[in-house]
């Protein structure tokens, strides 16, 4: 499967930007790829050998569904040194593909942050190189 | 058809912390203790399966210690599974024939570890730079998901909130009550006090909704298990034969693959397969029970065992738990050992661990938390990745 170079600095713009991971697309408006195995629709998001699902080794890049619900979450209060706490991670049914991220812009409590509750796609910034360049991640924020 | 595997002896050493020892001294002594209570030596061992998560080449180690006879050793690792897959490769080395008695051996030095995954460092580089196989130019715990067990595990009990309510907060904190009234029993858990819902509840927030007692405890620990094939077994005394606990059902499993699976573990539906296999071998149902010790390597864990282990109807574990069924005088009593979040989880050790709970209990010999009659057992483990064993044991007729 050949790799889609997903590293597309924003024309136009002073600041270079890099996404966190591959399959955050950025841009006017940022989305995430999967990579969809042609044989059995499975959909990964990293660099695939084959189809953990059916074996095949064919994929095709689709775009996920930017809206999605809150299947399940947590809220880490604990965590390596380094990484700033309380913070909320879930899974995201984004139309019927899973997503892991952080849930971003709710404050971080059972009151609310719900079990259901519709997300929509956002992104974050990581951190700047010494370059400029800004490396650009995403999370889930509550969509109403 | 191979014929039947049994425990002949086994041991566990105490939980906890273990300053004086390392994890030789601590395989050692498990293993001398299963050879003694099976009333055999390291002479009559013809494959040892072993277990050291944190280590390498644990099984030759350790045979330096206990006795170096030339025979065959097995190391393995498969994360919480280990000490279980130690036992399954003792188990059918035994059954093919391969082996007249066979050694299972699991240790581990975990006291003080923490967090024992999520650690990657987050110095930053001047330059980003993409790595791995998401092509991340940043470490990301933390900011894609967690990669906390605490973290993952609650994910998981409130997954299965989501899908059939009921399980709240507190629900999940009386399920470690239970456990920690269980531990008081124990001798050999690391963690023997009962904790109020209040005491739990209040404690240290790790990752909602699992607070710290509501997490497995890092410990230090080994245990061993010698197995014999029924013809040798037939041979031998009186007494061992009647001390010696049947293994009905031995079985491992991975994951097979379900949308998901790869977002976040499913510890699920390796965990139904296993104890669908293991029903069918040894021909019980889970009414047949009369113990089970479950991997509740954190509270939200055990929630979703009752349900995957076919304890109760698909969906009903919370109605399970709130009818009382899985406390010792209930009427499927689960983890009366205290389980993981007292007993402790030195992980490769905990396979072979809940296997000695189980047998100690059909043998009539755990003392003052005796499940009285108990005839047949079940114990379940899982790593993360995933690997689930499932053992049903059954007492000698």
């Amino acid at each position: 499967m050949a790799l889609i170079n997903f590293q597309c600095d924003l024309l136009g713009s002073d600041v270079e930007r890099i996404p966190l991971v591959d399959y955050l697309v950025l841009g006017d408006d940022p989305y995430l790829v999967a990579q969809e195995c042609t044989g059995c629709g499975a959909r990964y998001f990293d660099r695939r050998t084959a189809c953990a699902g059916c074996s095949q080794r064919e994929f095709r890049p689709v775009e996920v569904a930017r809206a999605g619900t809150l299947r399940t979450f947590t809220i880490v209060a604990f965590a390596a040194e380094g990484i700033p706490v309380p913070f909320v991670v879930g899974v995201v049914d984004c139309d019927g593909t899973s997503v892991r991220g952080n849930i971003v812009n709710v404050a971080p409590d059972p009151e609310h942050v719900t079990l259901g509750m519709k997300v929509r796609l956002t992104t974050v910034h990581v951190g700047t190189d010494e370059s400029g360049v800004e490396a650009v991640g995403y999370g889930f924020e509550p969509a109403t | 058809m191979a014929e039947n595997v049994w425990i002949l002896g086994i041991h566990m050493t105490r939980f906890g912390k273990h300053k004086d020892k390392d994890t030789l001294d601590l395989g050692a002594e498990a293993v001398f203790g299963a050879l003694q209570d099976a009333g055999v030596t390291m002479r009559d061992i013809g494959v040892i399966g072993a277990g050291n998560l944190f280590g390498t080449g644990f099984g030759q180690q350790l045979q330096k210690q206990v006795g170096q006879t030339g025979i065959p050793v097995y190391n393995v690792a498969n994360a919480c599974a280990t000490g279980a897959t130690a036992l399954r490769v003792a188990i059918m080395a035994v059954k093919a024939g391969e082996a007249g008695l066979g050694l299972a051996v699991g240790a581990e030095k975990l006291s003080g570890a923490g967090l024992l995954t999520g650690n990657v460092s987050r110095a930053s580089k001047a330059h980003w730079e993409r790595q791995g196989r998401y092509g991340a130019v940043a470490a990301l715990d933390g900011r894609v998901g967690t990669e906390t067990m605490p973290g993952v595990f609650a994910q998981i009990g409130m997954e299965y909130n989501h899908r059939y309510g009921g399980a709240d907060f507190e629900l999940f904190a009386r399920i470690s009550e239970k456990n920690h009234a269980h531990s008081t029993l124990n001798p050999n858990a690391t963690y023997q006090k009962a904790m109020s819902l209040e005491q739990i509840m209040n404690d240290v927030m790790i990752a909602y909704p699992n607070t710290r007692p509501m997490c497995s405890a890092n410990c230090d620990g080994a245990a061993a298990a010698v197995v014999v094939g029924e013809a040798r077994l037939r041979t031998l005394s009186l007494e061992q034969q009647r001390r010696a606990v049947k293994v009905s059902a031995s079985v491992l499993t991975t994951d097979p693959w379900q949308e998901a699976c790869q977002v976040l573990p499913d510890v699920n539906t390796l965990t139904r397969a296993a104890a669908a296999t293991a029903y069918e071998q040894a021909g019980v149902g889970p009414g047949d029970l009369d113990l089970v010790e479950l991997h509740d390597c954190f509270a939200t864990a055990e929630l979703v065992h009752y349900d995957n282990l076919g304890l109760c109807e698909p969906g009903g574990a919370v109605d399970f738990f709130n009818s009382g069924a899985p406390w010792r005088d209930g009427r499927l009593p689960v983890n009366v050992s205290g389980g993981l979040q007292s007993k402790g989880h030195p992980i490769a050790a905990t396979g072979i661990a809940n296997v000695w709970e189980v047998a100690t209990h059909l043998r009539g010999e755990a003392g003052p938390r005796q499940i009285d009659g108990a005839r047949v057992g079940l114990a379940h483990v899982i790593g993360l990745g995933s690997a689930c064993g499932v053992h049903i044991l059954e007492k000698a007729a």
